[in-house]
């Protein structure tokens, strides 16, 4: 494990990754506003606004989304998603054994970061899942809802928009899954708040 | 190239099977009442003809628009097997039409429908007390009848027998837009000389998507438990323009436009206010049972399991 301070958080990745965190933790709030809204409900922000903001935020982490595309090709902050696929299975079974039984054993954990490897296999797979699975599909959906006047008015005989939003709310509620796994992750360094503190400063200690 | 012989016959067989596949619609000529056909023969068109017999000459004429009946719209009206004569003056077979005909008062819905067990479901007598509530009647008195929406001609129960929404939506949207988007007709009601719908309507988000999938009843008018739709229609003040009236789980849109479907399928397929799914998807209003559950039961999981994890963390550290 190393000791030594690694620079791995360049600013725009810093930048884009705060910015996507404000605005995802917006459209979750104000998704699930509008999910659940109610003409007396009074701890979720109102119908109105929950469109307003939902609409706004939607459109600014596309925008974040494509810079983190563009960054990813033209940096090589994009290697680090990256996956061999040969002998993948093992490394994420070594890993997941370690999150459920050798981290109470103190082991060393089996991929420790580096300046070539960013992420463990567990993580690398999650957030590509999360960045080229799960956000592309919220994203289209969510542009589709955005101009309901594109989406075919009728899909096997239902209304193509129920397709539609059912897409949305399920990644929707799948990616908030991630973020919470992901924040319960960042937690697992020591101290606690270092990982956190790292986002910030850009340096992995 | 395709030799002409060969081209004729795909053509025929392309025209039958077409005719196959979309067939005319048919109009049992049976269900017209023979007198009819004296009245329609001027009335179902723009000109008509007649003799003038002291010239000796044959007069074509324009017919005054209002008095233009669209035949294949009233053949297919809920009245469209009645005579004419059923709801006018016997009188008018003759031609030219006695001057005195023009003052004849018209029947309104109840004075055939009120009181006939027949058309009780239909609650034509709360119709007529909702109508003098409506804001219509109580602006315009004199001018407002059921006939000023509903033409006597054309007009066809949609929404009871489970037609297609959509058709549901703008059969009776035209009925509003027959006044609110036609200076002239409206000019005939009202002082008032503009008429911007669009304008008016400029707050509502998604405004094409809203005009084509709710009537305008759904929000300008106050639902009414036993009838299926409701005819009290509010002065604009009282219009509906918090959103969730209908993008709730208790939307207002299942006590109005799918109160009759609603009424025949209650919650199928898991979703709360499944109705509304076969035609639209209203957000908030449409929430899938088991989805619920399901995403309750996983959040439930995953907060658990990063409770024990915590633990472990906590005792093997």
């Amino acid at each position: 494990m190393t000791t030594e301070k690694l620079y791995l958080y360049p600013l725009w990745v810093r930048l884009w990754h705060w910015l996507n965190a404000i605005f995802f933790l917006t459209l979750l709030v104000t998704g699930i506003s509008m999910q659940y809204s109610s003409p007396n409900s009074s701890f979720l922000i109102s119908f109105e606004k929950s469109v307003q903001l939902h609409n706004i935020c939607g459109i600014l982490i596309s925008i974040n989304y494509l810079l983190f595309i563009i960054g990813n090709i033209f940096t090589t902050n994009g290697k680090f998603y990256k996956i061999q696929l040969k002998g993948l299975f093992n490394r994420l079974t070594k890993q997941i054994q370690f999150y459920l039984f050798g981290m109470f054993q103190h082991q060393n954990p089996p991929f420790p970061v580096s300046e070539k490897s960013k992420f463990n296999p567990l993580q690398k797979v999650s957030y590509v899942a999360a960045m080229y699975i799960g956000f592309p599909i919220i994203i289209i959906s969510g542009w589709a809802m955005l101009f309901p006047e594109l989406v075919p008015a009728v899909v096997l005989n239902t209304s193509g928009l129920l397709f539609t939003a059912l897409f949305h709310v399920i990644f929707g509620f799948i990616l908030s899954v991630f973020l919470i796994i992901h924040l319960y992750v960042c937690t697992f360094a020591s101290p606690i708040v270092s990982n956190f503190k790292s986002m910030i400063t850009g340096w992995h200690y | 190239m395709i030799r002409p012989k060969i081209k004729h016959l795909i053509q025929f067989i392309s025209f039958f099977f077409l005719l196959t596949v979309f067939p005319i619609p048919k109009v049992n000529a049976d269900s017209v009442p023979d007198q009819n056909y004296s009245c329609l023969k001027c009335h179902g068109h723009h000109t008509y003809k007649y003799q003038n017999s002291d010239l000796g000459i044959e007069i074509k004429e324009a017919m005054c628009t209002k008095r233009v009946i669209d035949t294949l719209a009233f053949i297919q009206s809920n009245h469209g097997k009645f005579k004419c004569t059923d709801c006018h003056d016997p009188e008018y077979n003759t031609f030219p039409h006695p001057g005195n005909l023009r003052m004849e008062l018209m029947y309104v819905c109840t004075d055939c429908h009120g009181g006939d067990p027949e058309y009780a479901k239909f609650h034509f007598e709360d119709i007529e007390a909702a109508f003098y509530e409506s804001m219509h009647y109580q602006r315009a008195p004199d001018a407002f009848t059921c006939w000023s929406c509903h033409n006597p001609h054309s007009y066809k129960t949609h929404a009871r027998f489970g037609a297609d929404i959509s058709k549901t939506v703008l059969y009776d949207n035209n009925i509003c837009l027959s006044c609110h988007a036609h200076v002239s007709k409206y000019e005939l009601l009202t002082e008032r000389d503009s008429i911007n719908i669009l304008k008016t309507h400029s707050w509502l988000p998604n405004q094409e998507l809203h005009f084509r999938n709710v009537r305008c009843i759904e929000c300008h008018t106050q639902p009414n438990d036993s009838l299926l739709i409701s005819h009290v229609v509010m002065p604009r003040a009282n219009a509906v323009r918090n959103c969730t009236s209908c993008h709730s789980k208790d939307s207002r849109l299942m006590a109005s436009l799918y109160k009759y479907q609603s009424l025949e399928s209650r919650k199928e397929r898991g979703f709360l206010n499944a109705v509304i799914l076969n035609n639209s998807y209203v957000i908030g209003a449409n929430r899938n049972q088991y989805l619920n559950k399901l995403s309750l039961i996983l959040f439930g999981l995953l907060l658990l399991g990063i409770a024990i994890h915590t633990l472990f963390r906590i005792f093997k550290h």
